[in-house]
């Protein structure tokens, strides 16, 4: 398989998510220009964390009118695998590709710790590997990653177990029913708050990150064998 | 030269004043140029003559450091300093201060001072990998330090973290004598391959000027020439508008756009516009070349036409550089700037004349000889005194008896005491704040004795860290600046990294108050010949004087920003105990002593007469062998012992690991306290296991270096036995960690929310 890195002008951890991918993982991965409406054949694509445009303006807010969201757009309606990492997420949920906001943390301040999430659903391109109810330890490290939604989102997220990622020890940043991460309704599009690609490297801690990656190429095994 | 006449402004000695020239620099200025300045001439004397960017006072000592060795590929005199990590590969580093903006400003002021050393280190050519910040506030409970605390850290996170460069270490102390005038000084590590180093030297005649960046504002203008250059008074509040504002986006792209043009041979020189802006920019360009510059001022891309030239020479707008190109190339650079969204624009050229020229709707504003703003600028050679003690400034200690100081009883208790005070209690509140994840290399994060970043090229890993007592820098400039160095030392050994060079930040008073002169050259000499002992050559830095408010001067305060080699990135070796069942052990000869201890200055409110005997070599085989065994991969666990004594280092061991805890036997002293919250230079914890022990000895007997077993690692308390002579029977300190976390912990919060004080009376 071969995946795509959207570089938006302020992206910070496309570097490392290509290396998590490319060297770690040793997948083919390539760069994809926020200006090109090309997805160059990848077979998933990740938004990877930074402050697109600077994000001077609401968080992705600028971001989803680059030139690459329209064919993302399509690929995700496609069925495509897609995830958002933290400024990914967030322009995920601007794009709307998955519902409700983040907003800024409860305590108006930055947080970069490594926190402990909880996998509550393993029914995602980006989960499907996992061990519903087991513990990644995955660092978390932004200003505005309050989840925010509407009670009837919320209602409905957990009803169809859409909630991925769950703060284990509780929201760092106040995110509602403790939302790390959540799945669009097929289940091929994943945004979440905290780093994969910041644990994936054992000299550098937990790899408890390499699980999203390469749940992504079982899923996409698995969706040929559906096809076929 | 007509230019004078057609100036708006009337120039004389008066306004020569108010730019900051003395009226014999003034003489000196019309003695260079043969004739009255154009206000715009004026201005950029006052600039390039000013205290921040000639070193006039300074200059004279800074050559008595050691600026060489086998590893430096660029030594002071450049955008930074660069040594050779092997494998090919360079890192580029430098600290730098941005004080005065930071009080008045404190978010923006801290944040401009990240974006001026990142420009520093990635217009050498470096991508940046790894920020540090050393910090000095008020006292703790100061009105204004929540206000300046908070603004500062989410300041440096704000534009770190936007950037996307890691802030990996640091250092903040709370100390009344910063009341009117914090320190924030910011430092950038760079890894660039050795032979892909680029310089600020202009050169080729007719080769064309070229702008990138944010456009030009009136922000910052006259920053380097009054701000950061003179005494703080009650008026500089005023000066809020001469504080720039950060633009971490822009400054994002620049550093892909950037990196990205250098991959061609189109570029000539790159140089940041940071203090005193264009002006200082083309100017050490065209000196370090030998050329002259001639700047086209109607084609400055300007945020509001209405900017005079004086304003456009002078205004400290971020986010800009200035490029030299090989001529033909200017479209070409300019496409890659474009992709990135970035205005590049030809401003001028380079010229054979050795003139900096400066031509605005057809008349020349400036026209000055190059190397009369540089090389001929004045420098002096000011006088200086030794302190009378516990006079003349009022920080000196008295000598101590401390046997007449009432012995605690409960150590417990003053243990508990010192782990949560300003001082000695954890940072997270404050490193919480920064992205120390960003490049993926980051092998140990804030609140390591160093930091530590790999180099995927070299298959090794930078150590770093910034360090300065200036406690004992107050009662000893000499041997205070060699302790702040042989600390730097002991941390990157700690985490089994040889230190290599140093950058240097000092921060000092007034320069022409004598007494702030000897502390300054007594602090440089004391500097010098520590490095000459551990082979540390300094090789970039930046020097802050006038930090000074009403009056009052700051302790003197040079930090020393140290970077050491890992050769290999698996074997580095951390503070935090990782297992139960392992031998503790003390290396090092350094004697304890209450004298200028953070003990005596929290307990007693003394501080003493002397800072602790400075031992360099000790200090040198010490580190050694601490180096040579975590590299052996015999040590796995090391934390150095500084402020606080050794019951500090070991209550970080426990709380830095995975909580275990110790019981630790320490050799009977005077009294139990000088044990457990003595300091002194020159010594190690070690955690073995108990396999190693031996052979960890005989290394240590081999080096001569002081080795004693002093307890084991296990259970979930913190348990410390000392003996004294006097007493019995030995005095026990037992404690539950999780005591000691939650009085760690809550400290610098409370602080950052303004209601340390109060919590400090109510308890």
């Amino acid at each position: 398989m071969k995946w795509g890195v959207v570089l938006f002008p302020g992206s910070n951890d496309d570097r490392d998510t290509l290396y998590a991918i490319g060297d770690v993982l040793g997948h083919a991965v390539e760069p994809l220009w926020h200006g090109d409406a090309d997805l160059k054949g990848a077979d998933a694509v990740v938004l990877p964390g930074g402050f697109a445009y600077g994000d001077y303006l609401r968080c992705g807010a600028l971001a989803r009118f680059a030139a690459v969201m329209e064919p993302l757009k399509r690929f995700a309606a496609d069925g495509g695998p897609v995830l958002g990492t933290c400024n990914g997420f967030q322009i995920l949920c601007e794009a709307g590709l998955l519902p409700g906001a983040l907003v800024r943390n409860r305590s108006l301040r930055f947080i970069c710790r490594r926190e402990r999430i909880r996998v509550e659903s393993t029914a995602t391109a980006f989960s499907c590997l996992a061990l519903a109810g087991s513990s990644l330890e995955i660092p978390v490290k932004h200003g505005e990653g309050c989840y925010v939604a509407s009670d009837s989102t919320l209602a409905e997220l957990e009803r169809e177990r859409r909630v991925v990622f769950r703060y284990a020890d509780g929201a760092p940043n106040g995110a509602l029913h403790d939302i790390a991460g959540v799945a669009n309704r097929a289940g091929n599009v994943v945004g979440l708050m905290p780093h994969p690609e910041h644990a994936v490297d054992p000299l550098l801690g937990s790899t408890d990150g390499q699980v999203l990656f390469r749940s992504a190429a079982k899923w996409l095994t698995s969706a040929e064998r559906k096809a076929g | 030269m007509k230019s004078s006449r057609l100036a708006k402004q009337e120039v004389d000695e008066m306004l020569a004043l108010e730019h900051g020239l003395t009226a014999d620099e003034y003489r000196s200025v019309q003695a260079h140029l043969g004739r009255v300045p154009t206000i715009e001439e004026l201005g950029v004397f006052s600039v390039m003559w000013s205290e921040h960017c000639s070193y006039k006072s300074s200059r004279f000592h800074l050559r008595k450091l050691p600026t060489e060795g086998p590893r430096v590929l660029q030594g002071p005199g450049e955008n930074a300093g660069g040594i050779d990590i092997g494998g090919g590969m360079a890192a580029i580093f430098k600290i730098e201060s941005h004080n005065h903006p930071s009080y008045i400003e404190p978010y923006q002021g801290a944040a401009t001072g990240v974006g001026g050393i990142l420009r520093d280190i990635f217009t050498m050519g470096a991508r940046p990998v790894a920020n540090m910040n050393s910090l000095r506030f008020g006292a703790a409970d100061h009105e204004k330090t929540p206000f300046l605390l908070g603004g500062v850290v989410a300041g440096i996170g704000g534009y770190g973290n936007s950037v996307g460069v890691a802030t990996v270490g640091g250092e903040v102390c709370f100390d009344s004598a910063y009341n009117g005038n914090i320190l924030v000084n910011a430092f950038t590590l760079g890894v660039v391959a050795r032979d892909a180093i680029f310089r600020a030297r202009a050169s080729g005649h007719g080769n064309p000027v070229l702008y990138v960046g944010s456009k030009t504002g009136r922000d910052g203008i006259h920053g380097a020439s009054l701000l950061a250059s003179s005494e703080f008074k009650e008026e500089s509040e005023q000066m809020k508008p001469t504080v720039q504002v950060g633009d971490p986006f822009t400054e994002n792209v620049l550093i892909e756009a950037l990196l990205e043009a250098m991959r061609s041979d189109d570029l000539v020189a790159v140089q940041d516009m940071g203090a005193a802006g264009l002006t200082s920019s083309t100017v050490e360009m065209a000196s370090r070349g030998d050329v002259g510059i001639r700047l086209d001022l109607d084609c400055i891309p300007l945020r509001d036409p209405t900017l005079t030239p004086y304003e456009m020479l002078l205004s400290e707008s971020q986010e800009r550089m200035v490029l030299v190109v090989r001529r033909g190339s200017e479209s070409r650079v300019g496409a890659v700037f474009a992709r990135w969204g970035l205005d590049c624009t030809v401003v001028g050229e380079v010229t054979e004349a050795q003139v900096f020229r400066a031509d605005h709707r057809g008349r020349t504003v400036v026209a000055i000889p190059v190397k009369a703003l540089t090389d001929d600028a004045p420098v002096y050679e000011r006088p200086m005194r030794m302190p009378v003690r516990a006079a003349d400034l009022g920080r000196y200690g008295e000598a101590l008896d401390f046997r007449a100081l009432a012995e605690p009883k409960d150590l417990a208790r003053e243990l508990l005491d010192l782990v949560g005070s300003p001082n000695l209690c954890s940072r997270r509140w404050v490193y919480e704040q920064y992205d120390s994840f960003v490049g993926g290399n980051t092998l140990a994060h804030p609140g390591s004795d160093a930091a530590v970043v790999r180099v995927r090229e070299t298959g090794g890993a930078l150590a770093m860290t910034t360090d300065c007592n200036s406690r004992y820098c107050a009662l000893d400039p000499y041997a205070g600046t060699q302790h702040a160095v042989a600390e730097a030392v002991r941390n990157l050994a700690c985490t089994g990294a040889r230190a290599a060079a140093l950058s240097d930040c000092l921060n000092f008073g007034n320069p022409e108050k004598p007494e702030v002169m000897w502390e300054l050259v007594r602090s440089i000499e004391g500097m010098a010949a520590a490095c000459a002992v551990f082979g540390t050559p300094v090789i970039s830095g930046n020097v802050s004087l006038y930090n000074d408010t009403l009056g009052s001067s700051i302790p003197p305060t040079p930090v020393v920003a140290m970077v050491g080699i890992v050769e290999d990135a698996q074997r580095i070796a951390r503070a935090g105990i990782s297992s139960a069942g392992m031998t503790l052990v003390l290396i090092g000869g350094g004697r304890p002593q209450l004298e200028g201890s953070e003990y005596l200055a929290l307990r007693y409110d003394l501080r003493g007469d002397r800072p602790p005997v400075v031992d360099l070599h000790g200090e040198k085989a010490m580190g050694d062998l601490c180096v040579t065994l975590i590299e052996n991969g015999i040590c796995h666990v090391a934390h150095d012992v500084s402020d606080g004594g050794i019951a500090i280092t070991l209550t970080e061991m426990c709380l830095e690991g995975s909580g275990i805890g110790c019981s630790v036997d320490l050799q009977p002293l005077d009294r139990a306290d000088v044990a457990l919250f003595g300091e002194s230079g020159c010594r190690i914890v070690l955690a073995l296991d108990l396999s190693v022990v031996a052979e960890a000895e005989r290394r240590a007997s081999a080096a001569g270096v002081p080795f004693r077993v002093i307890g084991t690692t296990g259970g979930d308390r913190l348990q410390i036995k000392v003996g004294t002579p006097s007493a019995s029977g030995a005095t026990q300190v037992d404690i539950a960690l999780r005591d000691l976390r939650e009085r760690r912990e809550a400290t610098l919060p409370a602080i950052a929310a303004g209601t340390w004080g109060r919590q400090a009376h109510a308890a």
